[in-house]
């Protein structure tokens, strides 16, 4: 009797809580590090990447209003999630990265742990990065972190999973709607990710996935008034980079630059979610 | 009865302005060359109050590498201690000398007396000596373990608060351990090299601060050199995209402190007194020319006819005139450039069929004037409503709900400033949590503080300056992972 023969997951985008397959009918194939066929991933347009910004905008005021505790405890089931689903996302990660099983479920502890870990700082950042100031006056001074907005992000080319997750947890963390462009030859973690994210009570469009070309997506989205800032850690640096900062100065957008070399499985600091707030500060005058 | 004020000028007899300047490099000054001199002016005159240099390309070249030299040998390796005594030194010597900047500021800038003697010159002092402080304590500031400056900063000042925004920019930039080449706007160059002369009385090692006179060329040169290592800008937001343009592609880092349009949000339940004064503080102060101005006023519909004709009769009585008088509110317009700007948005204001009213003071002949002016009738698609006018004319809209308050609040691609008048303390926190703005100013307006972070958010620019958070415009900060 033969092997019973899998069944194979179509792989779509994931754009405001749904997973439509790109507008342009585009798909491009996605090999294993030995070169076997793995799927035909969607390849985004700039009419989705379109969408992913409206519907991160129409999340981002919900998603930044909701309290640290809930923003917190939100995460926390991201990794709770994860969790359940290890062996899959082990099994993917060492296809995409041709490593050993056993670093493959490395790189699957680290990212749950990371969502972990990210977790508890949304209930802290304020506490750490704002501020009551001293002035020479009667006023009471405090500063406080507020998320940036929509952030367009292009994920690590070479970490399939956990350089995935080190970019966006800390982007949504502090309340900040992010749309991402996974790793272009390794996506497949990416679109796993986005089935536990649709199921782990993260609001429709908090997050949102577009596999395909960033050099295509970014310079485009760089343009774009309702994205308030870039994090380009995934891009080759180079002229696509270079062209996609230039193109944020016409809105004066945060820009993190293309960092190629990363070791994803270091401590993570608070560098990224310090990035992605802004500093609000609020004088009032004391008096009786 | 009606008592007139008598004059009461402030004797310019304290400053002696050199006919020439040329450029401070590696601790000393350039000889200036006659083909490179431009004037710099009295704005409330007209007079010539003398010539600075242009610095050109050997100039940018030469103060880039003497900053280098510096921040390698000398002020790099020097202890966090010994930085934090020299700029102790600094803060001493401008307060020493306040009154004598206060007076040069005046005459080169135009804004009253009353202003650089009690707002600019103590704000100045205050952030060298706040940032004193820092110097040996980076390590404390939540920046890691061991916090490294950047190197050479490229530093870019605007002429609204010519000393002032040097201390914003080179105080934290020193305590951090950088070493500096600033570019004093063209127009108010002559408290920038006062400056100078403050570094060498302090014995400043050479080369840690050097101070650049000219225009929009050098800042260019400053900004492309290959050896600044951060550029740091305040002034418009077209200039600030031309940079960032620039800066793309390479590891420079950058922070932008660019224009507003700021909205001053009055609820009916206000102090109508306070109120009025702090409208006018807003967008009177300093002419106008603030960034963070208060330039479009949000009344509430019920109280709006009576804040506006209070607002009238105050304006009526702000004396116009002689910035060196000490009874003076309101100073001459930097330029007769940023004058005809003034001009042409304000006709555009008319031209758009909103109502204008200026308050009927007497301008005098010669010097650059714009008399207080209010538009009434504005709404959110006027020019006047949307771009930075950078001079003393408000722009007045009303509101109905909290909710439209905030809508319209928010409704520009600006983000620096905000206010709230209210008395009720549960209405200016849930707004203020709303207002997407860096700085919001509740039942008071344009107040600063060394310790109080400063900057935009949007198109306002990014970074802050002042406070923990400003130091991180100065450090390398740990890698982002």
């Amino acid at each position: 009797m033969s092997e019973r023969l899998t069944v194979r997951k179509t792989h779509k985008l994931f754009i405001g809580g749904a997973f439509p397959r790109s507008e342009s009918g585009r798909t491009y194939e996605v090999h294993d590090a030995t070169g076997s066929f793995l799927a035909n991933m969607s390849q985004a347009s700039r009419k989705d990447a379109r969408n992913a910004v409206l519907a991160a905008r129409k999340a981002v005021d919900g998603w930044s209003a909701a309290t640290a505790y809930n923003r917190g405890q939100v995460l926390y089931r991201i990794a709770e999630i994860m969790d359940g689903r290890r062996d899959q996302f082990a099994t993917e990660v060492a296809a995409a990265e041709g490593c050993s099983d056993a670093e493959a479920n490395r790189q699957v502890d680290l990212a749950i742990d990371r969502w972990v870990w990210y977790a508890g700082w949304a209930d802290k950042i304020a506490q750490v990065l704002g501020s009551a100031n001293p002035v020479a006056g009667p006023f009471f001074d405090f500063s406080v972190p507020e998320p940036t907005g929509v952030v367009a992000a292009v994920a690590p080319q070479e970490s399939s999973l956990l350089g995935l997750v080190s970019v966006v947890a800390p982007i949504i963390v502090s309340g900040n709607a992010v749309l991402v462009v996974p790793s272009h030859d390794r996506p497949i973690p990416a679109i796993s990710l986005a089935e536990v994210l649709a199921t782990s009570d993260v609001p429709d469009g908090v997050v949102n996935i577009l596999t395909g070309d960033a050099t295509e997506m970014m310079p485009w989205l760089a343009a774009h008034a309702d994205v308030n800032a870039l994090d380009l850690t995934g891009m080759e640096p180079g002229e696509g980079a270079t062209t996609t900062e230039r193109e944020a100065a016409g809105t004066i957008k945060r820009v993190m630059r293309p960092a190629p070399d990363i070791d994803w499985s270091a401590d993570p600091g608070i560098a990224r979610i310090r990035f992605f707030v802004e500093t609000k500060t609020v004088w009032h005058p004391m008096g009786t | 009865m009606v008592f007139e004020y008598a004059p009461a000028p402030e004797s310019r007899s304290i400053v002696s302005i050199a006919p020439e300047y040329g450029l401070f490099i590696d601790g000393g000054f350039t000889a200036p060359v006659d083909d490179q001199l431009f004037t710099t002016t009295n704005p409330a005159t007209e007079e010539v109050l003398s010539r600075v240099s242009e610095a050109r390309e050997h100039d940018v070249d030469r103060a880039v590498a003497a900053a280098r030299r510096a921040f390698e040998q000398t002020w790099g390796p020097m202890p966090g201690a010994e930085r934090a005594k020299y700029l102790y030194r600094i803060a001493r010597l401008i307060q020493e000398r306040s009154r004598e900047l206060a007076v040069l500021e005046t005459l080169d800038n135009g804004k009253p007396i009353k202003e650089t003697r009690d707002v600019d010159l103590p704000l100045v002092a205050a952030h060298f000596f706040y940032h004193a402080g820092w110097a040996d304590k980076l390590e404390h500031a939540g920046y890691g373990p061991s916090p490294r400056p950047l190197g050479v900063a490229g530093q870019i000042i605007p002429w609204n608060f010519p000393l002032l925004m040097l201390a914003w920019k080179v105080a934290p930039a020193l305590a951090c351990g950088n070493t500096v080449v600033l570019k004093a706007a063209e127009t108010t160059p002559l408290t920038a090299l006062a400056f100078a002369e403050i570094c060498q009385q302090a014995d400043l090692p050479p080369g840690v601060v050097n101070i650049l006179t000219g225009a929009g060329d050098t800042g260019r040169m400053l900004v492309e050199h290959p050896g600044t290592d951060k550029i740091a800008f305040t002034g418009s937001t077209d200039v600030g995209r031309s940079i960032m343009r620039a800066v793309a592609g390479t590891d420079k880092r950058l922070t932008l402190e660019l224009g507003g349009k700021g909205a001053n949000v009055v609820f009916d339940d206000a102090p109508i007194d306070e109120t009025v004064e702090g409208i006018v503080s807003g967008i009177f102060f300093n002419q106008g020319h603030v960034c963070c101005a208060g330039s479009r006023l949000l009344l509430q519909e019920s109280v709006a006819d009576e804040v506006v004709e209070r607002l009238k009769e105050r304006l009526s009585t702000l004396r116009l005139g002689d910035p060196l008088d000490k009874n003076t509110d309101i100073g001459a317009i930097n330029s007769a450039e940023q004058l005809a700007r003034i001009d042409e948005l304000a006709k555009s204001g008319e031209e758009e069929n909103a109502e204008r009213w200026s308050s009927p003071c007497p301008l005098p002949d010669r010097g650059w004037w714009f008399p207080p002016t209010i538009f009434t009738g504005v709404t959110q698609a006027h020019r006047i409503a949307r771009e930075e006018i950078f001079g003393p004319v408000l722009s007045v809209l009303t509101f109905r709900t909290p909710d439209e308050a905030v809508a319209k609040a928010n409704n520009t691609p600006f983000g620096l400033s905000a206010g709230i008048w209210t008395e009720k303390g549960s209405r200016i926190l849930w707004m203020a949590q709303r207002m997407r703005a860096g700085v919001v100013w509740a039942n008071t307006f344009n107040r600063f503080d060394p310790t109080s972070p400063f900057g935009g958010y949007k198109e306002s620019g990014f970074g802050r300056e002042g406070g923990i958070q400003g130091l991180g415009a100065y450090l390398a900060t740990e890698v982002a992972r």
